[in-house]
């Protein structure tokens, strides 16, 4: 049964964690705001060079903000599991009751604390600075910011047990994700200029229907309820199957004896 | 005395590698055992299996009555462990990792508790210090610390006085004595110190290539071998098991 006391321990190590360290906090809010910052201006430009009078802020500022939000939510997961990595502090954790999924839980949590810091900031600057208009998305913006938080949490404990399985050196493999992820997902054009293969891939990725649908909005039409059900519905399976690939991988780690030798990197 | 720990033909192969090999024993309330051996003997694999992060490849570990492997949260919540090599983190203070361990292990009047455990392991100046700024035997003292937090009934102790100058290493034999010789549990305790061990443990089990080779009370245990000291035995079996009427 889960015991949320034990989860809260994990969101708490990382308010410490917080409390003391800049090194920390800033990048809470630092990045993204100089994504809007840099893409504000852009789209201004845009704006005043383009005579057909469309307004790029919507598109292009909130996709920025809408994709810079889902990678915020996979680094809070993937941060706060990288703590125990750098702090080498996986006998301990993993030799107290704490079950699996009391840990990812933890994880999942102090990533809705995190992202939630990123995504004020942005919105703010975005809002007031640049003019975005939230107005403009209308209510579906919290359904697209649901979808991309499921979408975020998965790749982010994907991600986790990824650098359990494979050793610290592979928390390099796991910065780019999003980077490799972005052109199949359009967040910036629809999907429908991609080649048709890169089209397959995007269809199963949660963010497309969101992006796709936010172009949608801004165009005057209406985003279909089965698009966002079908993203919604794959970042669920997402978030299922990731919490799979980490029970897996940490069964593996417990099976080898890598959890106890984690320095190792790999015992096989 | 009651069974804390029983352990039955526990058993791990990396491979074709065997590091533990089908070996049994129990820790009773109130007794301290020693596990002893030469490096790579199998110690720390055997206490790995029994805090739950190592998978056996065969046998059983029964904490207080509790299958490790089906009702492992129950069962590790009755344990705790102290190891030199499992220092806590360094970027957060000792009050710090002592209140998040404590949320993880449940543990009652929390505060009163940490507060009472700072005292104990003459920590109260170090409160607010981060475990990384500490020296050795200090941060020993932390974990040391963090391990009685939940007032264990089996207590696992992996060279707990390694790094502890003599007379720190004398109060913390002296408190772990206490601790057991109250009956709340019992003590699996490892150390490459002969004295210490004769001085505090009950019972020993030496092990070597991953078998237990001699069990017993380690002062008998010399004497039946006709060894001056425990380390000559320790020598003995970590030398010539064979010498020993073992294969």
């Amino acid at each position: 049964m889960m015991n949320l006391t034990r989860a809260s321990a994990i969101v708490l190590r990382q308010c410490y964690l917080m409390r003391g360290s800049p090194a920390r906090v800033l990048p809470l809010f630092a990045w993204v705001a100089i994504d809007v910052v840099l893409w504000g201006f852009i789209t201004r430009y845009f704006n005043t060079v383009v005579s057909s009078g469309f307004n790029f802020v919507p598109t292009l500022l909130g996709a920025v903000l809408l994709w810079d939000f889902c990678i915020r939510v996979m680094q809070g997961v993937t941060t706060a599991f990288l703590e125990d990595v750098w702090s080498r502090n996986f006998l301990n954790i993993f030799a107290t009751p704490l079950s699996i999924a009391e840990y990812v839980t933890g994880l999942v949590l102090t990533s809705i604390a995190t992202s939630c810091v990123g995504l004020i900031v942005m919105l703010v600057l975005a809002t007031t600075v640049f003019g975005l208009s939230l107005f403009d998305y209308g209510l579906m913006l919290f359904l697209f910011l649901l979808v991309l938080f499921l979408f975020g949490i998965a790749l982010g404990i994907v991600c986790s047990a990824m650098v359990l399985r494979f050793g610290p050196a592979s928390e390099w493999f796991v910065w780019p994700i999003p980077a490799i992820i972005s052109p199949f997902v359009g967040v910036f054009y629809p999907l429908s200029v991609l080649p048709e293969w890169m089209q397959y891939f995007s269809h199963l990725l949660s963010p497309s229907y969101v992006f796709e649908g936010m172009r949608m909005i801004i165009s005057g039409g209406t985003a279909p309820k089965t698009m966002l059900l079908c993203g919604g519905s794959l970042a669920v399976m997402y978030i299922l199957i990731a919490c799979w690939v980490f029970a897996r991988v940490y069964r593996h780690a417990v099976r080898t004896g890598l959890i106890a030798r984690y320095s190792a990197e790999t015992l096989s | 005395m009651s069974k804390v720990l029983s352990v039955k033909d526990l058993r791990k192969e990396y491979g074709d590698t065997i590091a533990v090999d089908s070996i049994s024993f129990d820790v009773d309330r109130g007794e301290i055992v020693g596990l002893l051996g030469p490096n790579g003997a199998g110690k720390t694999t055997t206490i790995n299996m029994i805090l739950g992060v190592l998978e056996p490849s065969a046998g059983t570990i029964h904490i207080e009555g509790l299958d490790i492997t089906t009702h492992r949260s129950q069962a590790i919540e009755r344990t705790n462990f102290a190891a030199v090599y499992a220092p806590l983190p360094g970027n957060l203070t000792v009050f710090q990792n002592l209140r998040i361990f404590g949320l993880i292990y449940g543990v009652k009047n929390l505060s009163e508790r940490i507060e009472a455990l700072l005292k104990q392991f003459s920590l109260d100046a170090f409160r607010d210090v981060k475990c990384g700024v500490l020296s050795s035997g200090e941060q020993t003292r932390v974990c040391l610390a963090k391990a009685m937090l939940n007032s264990p009934h089996l207590l696992l102790l992996d060279e707990p006085t390694a790094s502890l100058d003599p007379a720190k290493a004398r109060d913390i034999r002296a408190r772990i004595r206490e601790f057991a010789g109250n009956g709340a549990g019992g003590v699996l305790w490892t150390s490459h110190n002969m004295y210490e061990i004769e001085e505090v443990c009950d019972r020993v089990l030496f092990l070597s290539k991953g078998k237990i080779l001699l069990e017993g009370d380690p002062k008998a245990l010399r004497s039946d071998y006709g060894k001056m000291t425990l380390e000559d035995l320790f020598i003995a079996v970590a030398d010539e098991p064979t010498a020993l009427g073992h294969e």
